[in-house]
C-alpha cells in the first residue's frame, strides 16, 4: 500500500468516523441518564434524514442551512418519545429490560410505518446542494465535502455537548440525574423534565447527524437499521454512557472500517468493526471507557 | 463427609395433598395440551382458503420458533436478538445438504439442530460473560457477521441463495405443492415437540434453574444453581429447536438466500410471540403468534400491499401497547382474573 | 470429626483502595449460634460474602471442616453445606413460594418430586406453608424473610449464613423469628447470624464477634462483648456520626 493509499484510507475512515460519533452521541447519552437503550436511534436518524429530504423539497434551501431546523424537529420527537413511549415503560413492575427493549423496538417498527406512508419504500436522495459531488484534494488524497462538513459538526457538535454539560444549569442537572438518580429528586429536580429534555438532546444530535448523512447517502425507510447497528458497537465500545468514549470509539469504527474495505471485499467492510467490537467487551466487558 | 444435617421430614399430610395437587395439575395441563393439539390439527380441514393455510403454517411455525426462543429468552432470562443466526444455520445446513448432497431435509434438519447447538455452546462462552444490553447487542452483532459471511460465501450460493429443485410431492422429501397441509402438520409436530419439551423441562432441576438464573443470579448461585452451565444448556436446546425451524423454513418455500432466513427481522419475530403472550410460560408463544402473526400478515395484504407502511404502523403500535400494557404478556390476563376470583371465594 | 466448623485465617479483601475485611480471623464451632455483630460498614455483610463465595479475598484462607475452601465457586460451597440469606431478600419474583424454595431443594434431591416434597417440608418447618402457591413478589416483608430462610435451609445446610434476618421486623414477629432459629439450631445446624442491633441477638447467641472498620473488635460471651470498652466506643463513635 503506497502512503497516499494509506492517507486515503486514514483520511476517509476519520471523517467517517467522526460522523459515526455523532450519530452514537445521543444514544450514549441517554444511556447514560437512565439506563435505557433506545431500539429506536436508527429511526431517528431516518426520520431526520427524511426531515431534511422534505424540508428541501418544501422550502428549495440548501440543507445546511435547514440543519438547524431538522435538529429543531428530532428534539421535540425525542422528548415526546420520552414522555409517550419510555417514561411508561420505565413503570414497568416486571421484565423491566424486555419492556424497555420491545416497546423501543415498536416505536421503531411505527417511524418505519409512518415515513413509509408519508414518502414510499423508493430511494430518495438530496439533489442540487451546495455540498453535493464536490471533493478537496489534497496532496493526491481525495475528500468529499459533505464528509469533512459532517466531520466539522460533529466535532463542533461534541464541544458544544461538553459547555453545556459542564457549564450550564441544564447540564448539571443531566450530570446530577447520571451520578445519582435517588439524590436527584431530594435537590429537587423534576426528573421527568429532565429525562424528556436528555432524549430531546440526544435525539437532537442524531437529528444532526440525520441532516449531514442525507446529502451523500440514499434516503429509505430502512436505512436506520445499519447505522444503528454501528452506532449500538460505537456506544459499546466507547462504554455506555460515556459522551468522551463515544467519541474516541466512533474515530476507531470508522478507521476500522476504512481498513477492513481494504483488505476485504466491499461488502464484508462491517465484519471488522463487529469482530472488534466483540474482541474488546470479551476482553472489557464494559467497554474502553465504560463503568460496570 | 457427615451427612446432612436436616433429612427430609416424613411427609406431613399438608405436604402430601400439596404433591397430589401439583401432580394433578400438571397431569391437567398434559390434558389441555392434547386436546389444544387435536384441535388444531383439524384447522387446515376447516379453513380451505390456501392463503388462509399459509397463515396456519406461518403462524404455528413462529409460534414453535418462539417456543424455542423462550426457552433460552423467557426461562433463563437471556434476550437473543441473534436467533436469526440459528435459523439459518438450520435452513442452510438442510438445502446445502439436500440439494447438492441429495441429503433428504430430515438429515439436514437433524445436522443443522445439532451443529446449531454446537455453535451456541461456542458462543456462549464468550457471550455469557456479558450482562444486559452488552448480551443483547453481542447476539445481534453475532448474527449479522453471521450473514455478511454467508453472503459472501459462493459454496452456499452468495447472495444468490439456494433454489430447491421439483421435486413430487412427498414426506421424506418434505416437498408438497399441491396441497399446502402436510406442512401445517409438520409445523405443528415441531410446535408440539417444543412445547413437550418446555412441559418437561418445566418441572425439572434445569427448568427451575433457569428460571432462578433470570430472576436473580447471585442468589441463585448461593442456593447451588450453577449459572453459567444454566445458560449454556438453555442455549443449545434453543438454538437445536430453532434450526429445525429453519430447516422447515426452506422446504416450506423452496428457495432461500441470506436475506430471507437471516436478517435481524427474523431475530425480532422469534422474540415478539412471547413477549406478547407472556414470556417463561407454555402458552406465551403460541397466544402471542395467534394474534400477531395473522395480524402482520393480512395486514400486510391489506394495507401494505403497495408498501404504503400503514401495516407497519399497526404493527409498531401493537407491539408498543402490548409492552406497555402488559409487561407480563396477554396471558396473564386469565391469570390475574383467576386469582381475583380464587380471592373473592375465599371466606 | 473436627470441632470447628469453619475457620477464616487471616482474610482480607480490598475493593481497589478500599479495605472492605482486614485480617479477619474467625474460628466457628460445630453447633454454635455466633452473633456477627458491629456498627454500620463493618464489613459484616462482605465476610458473609467471602465465606459463602460471591467473592474471594485478596488474601487468607477460608476453611471448612479443615479443607480450604477458598478457591471454590458458590455452587459448590452450597453443596458442601454452606448456605446464606441476603441482607435485603433477593426471592425469585417470577417463581411462586414454593419453586423458590425447590431451587434449593435441588442441591439434595436432582429429582423434582423429592425436591418439592423437601421444598414443601421446609416451608412447613418456617411456617409458610399456607402461602405455597403465593407469588413470591406479592409477600410482606416478614415473609420474605421466612422465605430466604426456608430457601436456604432447603440446601440442607450445615453452615447457615443468616444476614440481618430480624431486623425490621415487629416485636411479635422478631420473637417468632428468633424460635424459628432456635429451632434449626437445635437440628444441630451451625449458624452464624449478623445483625446490626445488639439487643435483639443477644439473648440468642452462644458467643459473640464484633466487626469494627473491617476488623475484628472483639470476642466472647454476649455478656462480656456488651461491656467491653472499644466495642462501646465503636458503637458510641457511630451514634456521635449519626447525630
Amino acid at each position: 500500500m503506497t502512503t497516499q493509499a494509506l492517507a486515503q484510507v486514514l483520511a476517509s475512515g476519520l471523517l467517517m468516523g467522526l460522523i459515526y460519533a455523532l450519530i452514537a452521541v445521543g444514544l450514549s447519552l441517554i444511556f447514560g441518564l437512565m439506563d435505557v437503550v433506545n431500539f429506536a436511534h436508527g429511526e431517528f436518524l431516518m426520520i431526520a434524514m427524511y426531515a431534511t429530504f422534505g424540508l428541501v423539497l418544501a422550502t428549495q434551501l440548501d440543507p445546511v442551512v435547514l440543519m438547524p431546523l431538522v435538529a429543531a424537529l428530532l428534539f421535540a420527537l425525542g422528548g415526546a418519545s420520552y414522555l409517550g413511549v419510555v417514561r411508561f415503560a420505565m413503570r414497568a413492575k416486571a421484565n423491566q429490560g424486555m419492556v424497555q427493549i420491545f416497546a423501543t423496538f415498536g416505536l421503531a417498527i411505527l417511524l418505519q410505518g409512518v415515513a413509509q406512508y408519508l414518502f414510499t419504500p423508493d430511494y430518495r436522495n438530496v439533489q442540487n446542494t451546495w455540498l453535493g459531488g464536490r471533493t478537496l484534494e489534497v496532496g493526491g488524497v481525495f475528500l468529499p465535502w459533505p464528509q469533512i462538513f459532517g466531520a466539522v459538526v460533529s466535532l463542533a457538535a461534541f464541544g458544544g455537548l461538553h459547555l453545556l454539560m459542564s457549564r450550564t444549569d441544564f447540564g448539571r442537572a443531566l450530570e446530577a440525574t447520571r451520578e445519582d438518580q435517588g439524590a436527584v429528586a431530594l435537590v429537587g429536580i423534576d426528573r421527568n423534565r429532565v429525562f424528556a429534555l436528555g432524549w430531546g438532546l440526544g435525539a437532537a444530535l442524531v437529528g444532526l447527524a440525520g441532516a449531514v448523512l442525507a446529502v451523500f447517502y440514499y434516503i429509505h425507510p430502512q436505512v436506520g437499521a445499519s447505522f444503528a447497528l454501528i452506532a449500538y458497537v460505537t456506544v459499546a465500545l466507547g462504554g455506555f454512557g460515556s459522551v468522551a468514549g463515544a467519541l474516541v470509539a466512533g474515530v476507531i469504527v470508522g478507521l476500522v472500517e476504512a481498513f477492513t474495505a481494504v483488505i476485504l471485499p466491499p461488502a464484508l467492510k462491517s465484519v471488522g468493526v463487529y469482530a472488534l467490537y466483540l474482541a474488546v467487551v470479551f476482553v472489557r466487558p464494559q467497554g474502553l471507557f465504560g463503568r460496570l | 463427609m457427615t451427612s446432612t444435617t436436616l433429612p427430609a421430614p416424613a411427609a406431613v399430610p399438608a405436604t402430601a395433598s400439596a404433591a397430589r395437587a401439583f401432580a394433578a395439575k400438571r397431569r391437567r395441563t398434559l390434558l389441555v395440551g392434547l386436546v389444544v393439539f387435536a384441535g388444531m390439527a383439524a384447522l387446515p380441514y376447516l379453513v380451505r382458503d390456501v392463503y388462509l393455510q399459509n397463515v396456519l403454517i406461518l403462524t404455528v411455525m413462529y409460534a414453535a420458533l418462539s417456543q424455542s426462543w423462550n426457552i433460552l429468552g423467557g426461562y433463563c432470562g437471556q434476550i437473543s436478538l441473534g436467533h436469526a443466526l440459528y435459523f439459518g444455520l438450520g435452513a442452510y445446513f438442510t438445502s446445502v445438504l439436500f440439494v447438492t448432497y441429495g441429503v433428504v431435509p430430515w438429515g439436514g434438519m437433524l445436522a443443522g439442530g445439532l451443529a446449531s447447538a454446537g455453535v451456541a455452546l461456542l458462543l456462549g462462552w464468550p457471550c455469557f460473560r456479558l450482562a444486559g444490553h452488552y448480551f443483547s447487542i453481542a447476539t445481534i452483532v453475532i448474527a449479522e457477521i453471521g450473514l455478511l459471511l454467508v453472503h459472501n460465501w459462493d459454496f452456499v450460493g452468495g447472495a444468490m441463495g439456494i433454489q430447491w429443485p421439483f421435486n413430487p410431492d412427498s414426506w421424506w422429501t418434505l416437498q408438497f405443492a399441491r396441497d399446502k397441509v402436510p406442512y401445517f402438520h409438520f409445523a405443528l409436530g415441531l410446535f408440539v415437540a417444543v412445547w413437550f419439551v418446555t412441559y418437561l423441562i418445566e418441572d425439572s432441576r434445569w427448568g427451575y434453574w433457569w428460571r432462578a438464573v433470570k430472576d436473580d443470579a447471585q442468589a441463585a448461585e448461593s442456593l447451588g444453581v450453577e449459572v453459567f452451565r444454566s445458560k449454556m444448556a438453555a442455549a443449545a436446546v434453543s438454538a437445536f429447536f430453532t434450526a429445525i425451524g429453519g430447516g422447515f423454513y426452506a422446504a416450506y418455500v423452496s428457495y432461500i438466500d441470506p436475506e430471507s432466513v437471516m436478517s435481524f427481522r427474523f431475530s425480532l419475530l422469534f422474540a415478539l410471540p412471547a413477549v406478547l403472550g407472556g414470556i417463561g410460560t407454555l402458552w406465551g408463544a403460541l397466544v402471542g403468534a395467534a394474534i400477531l402473526i395473522p395480524l402482520t400478515e393480512i395486514s400486510r395484504s391489506y394495507l401494505g400491499g403497495t408498501g404504503s407502511g400503514l401495516d407497519l404502523i399497526l404493527y409498531g403500535l401493537l407491539v408498543m401497547l402490548v409492552a406497555l400494557a402488559r409487561p407480563e404478556g396477554v396471558l396473564s390476563l386469565f391469570k390475574r382474573t383467576r386469582t381475583a376470583r380464587n380471592q373473592e371465594a375465599a371466606p | 470429626m473436627t470441632e470447628i466448623i469453619l475457620e477464616a485465617e487471616r482474610v482480607t479483601l480490598r475493593f481497589g483502595g478500599l479495605v472492605a475485611n482486614a485480617d479477619v480471623s474467625l474460628a466457628v464451632r460445630r453447633g454454635e449460634i455466633l452473633g456477627l455483630i458491629g456498627p454500620n460498614g463493618a464489613g459484616k455483610s462482605t465476610l458473609f460474602n467471602l465465606i459463602s463465595g460471591t467473592y474471594r479475598p485478596t488474601s487468607g484462607r477460608i476453611l471448612l471442616e479443615g479443607q480450604d475452601i477458598t478457591g471454590l465457586p458458590a455452587p459448590e460451597r452450597c453443596r458442601r453445606g454452606i448456605a446464606r440469606t441476603f441482607q435485603v431478600p433477593r426471592s425469585f419474583d417470577s417463581m411462586n413460594v414454593v419453586e423458590n424454595v425447590i431451587v434449593g431443594g435441588f442441591v439434595r434431591h436432582p429429582r423434582a418430586a423429592e425436591a418439592r416434597a423437601a421444598a414443601l417440608a421446609t416451608l412447613d418447618v418456617v411456617g409458610l406453608a399456607h402461602r405455597a402457591d403465593a407469588v413470591a413478589g406479592e409477600l410482606t416483608p416478614p415473609e420474605k424473610r421466612r422465605l430466604e430462610v426456608a430457601r436456604a435451609l432447603a440446601t440442607e445446610p450445615r453452615l447457615l449464613l443468616l444476614d440481618e434476618v430480624l431486623t425490621g421486623l415487629t416485636p411479635s414477629e422478631a420473637k417468632a423469628g428468633v424460635e424459628l432459629i432456635r429451632r434449626v439450631a437445635e437440628r444441630g445446624v451451625t449458624v452464624i447470624m449478623v445483625e446490626h442491633v445488639m439487643e435483639v441477638v443477644m439473648p440468642l447467641v452462644d458467643r459473640a464477634v464484633v466487626l469494627h472498620l473491617g476488623r475484628v473488635l472483639a470476642e466472647g460471651r454476649p455478656a462480656d462483648v456488651v461491656r467491653d470498652e472499644a466495642v462501646i466506643a465503636a458503637y458510641l463513635g457511630e451514634r456521635r456520626r449519626a447525630a
